[in-house]
């Protein structure tokens, strides 16, 4: 840890609700008061066990004002999950914060909203290999691929919690202590391997990746899907009105017309699933769906 | 976070020793070190904690119980504080405009046994419908409110503030904010009090509101509110911090922790209080500054009421009255107002953070619900719950939110108006129903309202992060209560039609639905299943997809159910869909809605696709 004669040690905790951010605050928290510094802790729940985002800020010295942590002043950012570490990144010490964060990615609902041909997740895309160029000390580890190695992924974030304690100045019996204390009896072992493998794991240099983590990686393929030209057909002497595709279309892009005849009424939402097409119980729906190629392309153009 | 029972021994053991809490746990150990006797809440963030951590106290010190809502629970402390005993009512600030009605007439009363409300804002509205200021209704109302800025002080004012209230038969505020009532920070903790008992003291002149009484006693309170500001004049909870004279900050609550941060040479008043306020002390401070900024949050309370005496102070001409303070907020307003230099802001990394909005569990009992309710184009009244979630894509089947219980008369308002074409439903969850939903439904009984009334009963106060109620059969503290039989209370409202159906049989429900809105006048439907996070985390063998028969049409990504993501298969372009095995919790609504029949239990001994 940098030396420093005032101003308090901040450590910021992130991850999604239900990872256990807050139990790797309290954690960190118990210790430093254990080690005679005054500490505060900042969460804010509600929404947490919502699969949100969560954060806790930790904050130790001889005096702590502000319960939060101004942004740019984190020593340390922890990150059980690495689009949440990327989120809060700005809140590092611009030179030397130092960045430890989980490759493991847990990809929310919204991210798979575009059904579009060829979309992919509107995942965070930058990868643990351009951060580590942009951060003076990084870890960017495989802490649940660890943990699960050892028989528990719960044990994750005593991984994490390992790599951290590289960078504070806390003895390694001290943290075990109080590691010890928080977690259910039976899995003591665990979590003290947990503990020293991520310890061990950050001891080995100032700036880490694990290239084995996830698809999170530089080189990683991407497939490629040309655009399509989707045509849908109604053929309305055959559409009885029975609406079935307008309430079940994913994309809500189908209507009922005037004359309760099925129509599309939104065709740039078509993604072409035809989803219309297998429910219509009367068979009066066609989708087809046509590789544009480059003719065609120079043809629209 | 519940405690650990060791915690909670040491706890009530009252030792000396220092140890973290937050603010609400503090406030809970105040009251009870202050010899409180009775607690009632309505649950709601940020204050829930509070009435959780005082029903942790041992029951032979103390009464603790959920309210049905936040007027109710203020009644009950008016009773108990009537009887003669110390007494506690506690709610976030929307709770207080529901118990508004009984503090209003009970400030002129006062108090028998002290009573202290226990209000949590939430500035930056983390989890609520809108960010009032509660030290306004301290004005309204005639009670002193008293505002921690930490813990420590929690626990302080906590225990000051009965004392306060029986001394000037007043009611006490104790106004904590969402980053005091979730940080956690140590605290010296002291030992139970008990105060001497008081029995009923049989005053009709006092206890009795009618108007001859009231005309007596509004005087009287506005007497009592003199001698409490001139009590805060000299009290030792206001505190001045002599600095550097050319700049003088008047601040209370969490900010002032913000400005210590931000400008820690300059000369502060701290205020314990924004009502009423010590005059003379803000004078004098006043005069021993060349320039005075007011730093509070929200409403500029403090500052206005400053301006009224005559002086000079600047505030929300640097400062936002909206949203949450922090360090960043507080050093930019002192660099507007040129008294510190502007911070430099250095972003190191210029990407945009991916959205990742709060979403219902998977296996939520509502998911189903807002299914049909899209399925069915209805015009949905909404209100408060995790179910508001489903607001949002993709569900995107709420039309409207208001507060706690405008659902059913929001869908009375909306049919009577007569020219809406879509099916008016009305959805409120179980708790909400019990807070505040039964007089509405008696209303549209009543007025005969064509509406649909969805009443979305998860068996427990789920956002809050479960909380029991009068219809889950158990106590605050755990002990067996009568349930409320929800079809036996509709019919005896004069509902109709009313129909239980199972959250998890998407076409019963959906049948259901349908037939409720053909009928005419109000009609019922209970969605009945358990919340899957409380009171037990409910997980069933989770399911898998065929990635030989998906299609990718991603109907069952419509249900935004966290446990389903993109597979790495694709089908004419478009990501198959995969579950995690670890989230699922088996509730099989997406292979209901599957068109091709490719989801299915992840069979004995199989391993995950």
């Amino acid at each position: 840890m940098s030396s420093r004669t005032s101003g308090p040690t901040n450590v910021l905790i992130v991850g999604v609700g239900g990872q256990g951010v807050i139990m790797v605050s309290k954690v960190l928290a118990q210790l430093c008061q254990n080690q005679g510094h005054q500490v505060k802790q900042s969460e804010v729940h509600g929404m947490a066990k919502r699969g949100g985002g969560v954060f806790s800020h930790v904050r130790f010295g001889a005096q702590v004002w502000s319960p939060t942590i101004p942004e740019g002043e984190a020593d340390i950012l922890v990150a059980l999950e690495w689009a949440e570490g990327l989120r809060w990144i700005n809140f590092m010490k611009p030179d030397s914060g130092i960045f430890i964060a989980d490759c493991q990615r847990i990809v929310p609902p919204f991210a798979c909203r575009d059904r579009g041909r060829g979309a992919e997740p509107a995942y965070a895309p930058q990868t643990p290999e351009e951060i580590m160029e942009q951060v003076s000390t990084g870890y960017a580890m495989d802490a649940t691929g660890m943990a699960e190695r050892l028989g528990n992924a719960r044990a994750a974030n005593t991984v994490l919690l390992g790599a951290l304690s590289t960078a504070l100045d806390f003895a390694p019996e001290a943290w075990l202590e109080v590691i010890e204390a928080f977690v259910p009896p039976r899995t003591v072992e665990i979590n003290r391997n947990a503990f020293l493998e991520g310890r061990a794991w950050a001891m080995a240099g100032s700036k880490r990746v694990d290239e084995t983590a996830s698809g999170l990686h530089r080189h990683r393929e991407v497939a490629r899907h040309g655009p399509v030209n989707t045509v849908v057909e109604i053929i309305d002497e055959w559409c009885k009105g029975c609406d079935i595709c307008v309430k079940m279309c994913p994309e809500r892009c189908l209507r009922l017309d005037g004359r309760l005849v099925a129509e599309l009424a939104l065709p740039d939402l078509c993604t072409g699933c035809r989803m219309c097409e297998l429910l219509c119980p009367d068979f009066a729906i066609r989708i087809t769906n046509t590789a544009v190629t480059d003719a065609v392309t120079e043809a629209a153009q | 976070m519940n405690q650990p029972a060791a915690e909670l021994s040491r706890n009530a053991r009252a030792n000396s020793r220092a140890r973290p809490m937050t603010g609400n746990e503090a406030i809970a150990r105040g009251a009870w070190e202050a010899g409180l006797r009775v607690a009632a809440a309505y649950p709601g963030t940020p204050s829930t904690e509070i009435m959780e951590n005082l029903g942790r106290f041992p029951a032979e010190d103390l009464h603790a119980q959920w309210s049905t809502n936040e007027k109710t629970a203020m009644d009950v402390a008016i009773g108990a504080s009537f009887a003669g005993v110390r007494a506690m009512a506690a709610m976030k600030h929307v709770g207080l405009n529901v118990a508004a009605d009984a503090l209003m007439s009970f400030s002129y009363i006062g108090v028998n046994g002290g009573l202290v409300i226990a209000i949590c804002d939430d500035p930056g509205i983390h989890s609520s419908q809108n960010e009032q200021d509660s030290r306004v209704f301290a004005g309204f109302a005639h009670v002193p409110v008293l505002e921690p800025s930490d813990a420590q002080e929690a626990l302080d004012f906590t225990r000051h503030a009965f004392e306060m209230s029986e001394r000037f038969d007043t009611p006490v505020m104790v106004r904590a904010t969402t980053r005091l009532s979730h940080t956690r920070s140590a605290v010296e903790v002291g030992d139970r009090h008990e105060p001497p008992v008081r029995g009923f003291d049989e005053n009709p002149a006092k206890n009795v509101m009618i108007p001859g009484h009231a005309r007596q006693r509004h005087p009287k309170v506005l007497e009592r509110i003199r001698l409490v500001a001139e009590e805060m004049e000299t009290s030792a909870l206001n505190r001045v911090e002599m600095g550097d004279s050319r700049v003088g900050i008047i601040t209370v609550g969490v900010p002032y922790a913000y400005v210590k941060e931000a400008m820690p040479e300059a000369s502060v008043l701290k205020l314990a209080s924004s009502y009423p306020l010590p005059e003379r002390l803000i004078r004098d401070f006043c005069q021993h500054v060349e320039r005075v900024l007011v730093v509070e949050e929200l409403e500029p309370i403090i500052e206005n009421a400053i301006k009224v005496m005559g002086l000079s102070v600047e505030g929300k001409e640097w400062f936002p009255r909206v949203g949450e303070f922090s360090p960043e907020v507080v050093r930019e307003g002192l660099a507007r107002a040129g008294v510190i230099d502007a911070p430099a802001r250095k972003a190191a990394f210029g990407f945009a953070p991916m959205v990742r909005p709060p979403v219902l569990c998977a296996g939520c009992p509502h998911t189903s619900c807002y299914m049909a309710l899209r399925a069915l184009d209805a015009r949905v009244a909404g209100d408060i719950g995790c179910y508001t979630l489903a607001s949002i894509e993709p569900l995107r089947s709420i039309d409207t939110t208001v507060s706690m219980g405008s659902s059913i008369a929001n869908a009375i308002g909306m049919v009577k108006a007569g020219i809406e074409t879509r099916p008016v439903v009305a959805t409120i969850g179980d708790s909400t129903f019990l807070h505040s939903g039964i007089p509405p439904l008696i209303d549209a009984v009543y007025n005969g309202a064509d509406i649909t009334v969805f009443l979305l009963d998860n068996h427990i106060t789920a956002m809050t992060g479960g909380q029991d109620h009068p219809a889950t059969g158990k106590t605050l503290r755990g002990d067996d209560a009568p349930r409320v039989d929800f079809v036996e209370l509709v019919k005896s409202l004069g509902v109709e039609w009313v129909r239980r159906v199972d959250s998890y049989d998407m076409a019963t429900m959906l049948r259901s639905l349908r037939e409720a809105i053909e009928h005419k006048g109000v009609s019922v439907v209970i969605s009945d299943r358990p919340c899957v996070l409380d009171p037990v985390k409910i997980k069933g063998p989770a399911l898998a997809v065929d990635q030989e028969k998906c299609i990718a049409c991603q109907s069952c990504m419509n249900l935004g159910c966290p446990a389903l993501t993109w597979s790495d298969g694709w089908h004419e372009g478009r990501h198959k869909v995969a579950i995690d095995p670890d989230a699922c919790m088996g509730c099989t609504l997406c292979a209901q809605i599957c068109p091709t029949d490719s989801i299915a239990p992840i069979a004995a001994g199989a391993g995950a696709a």
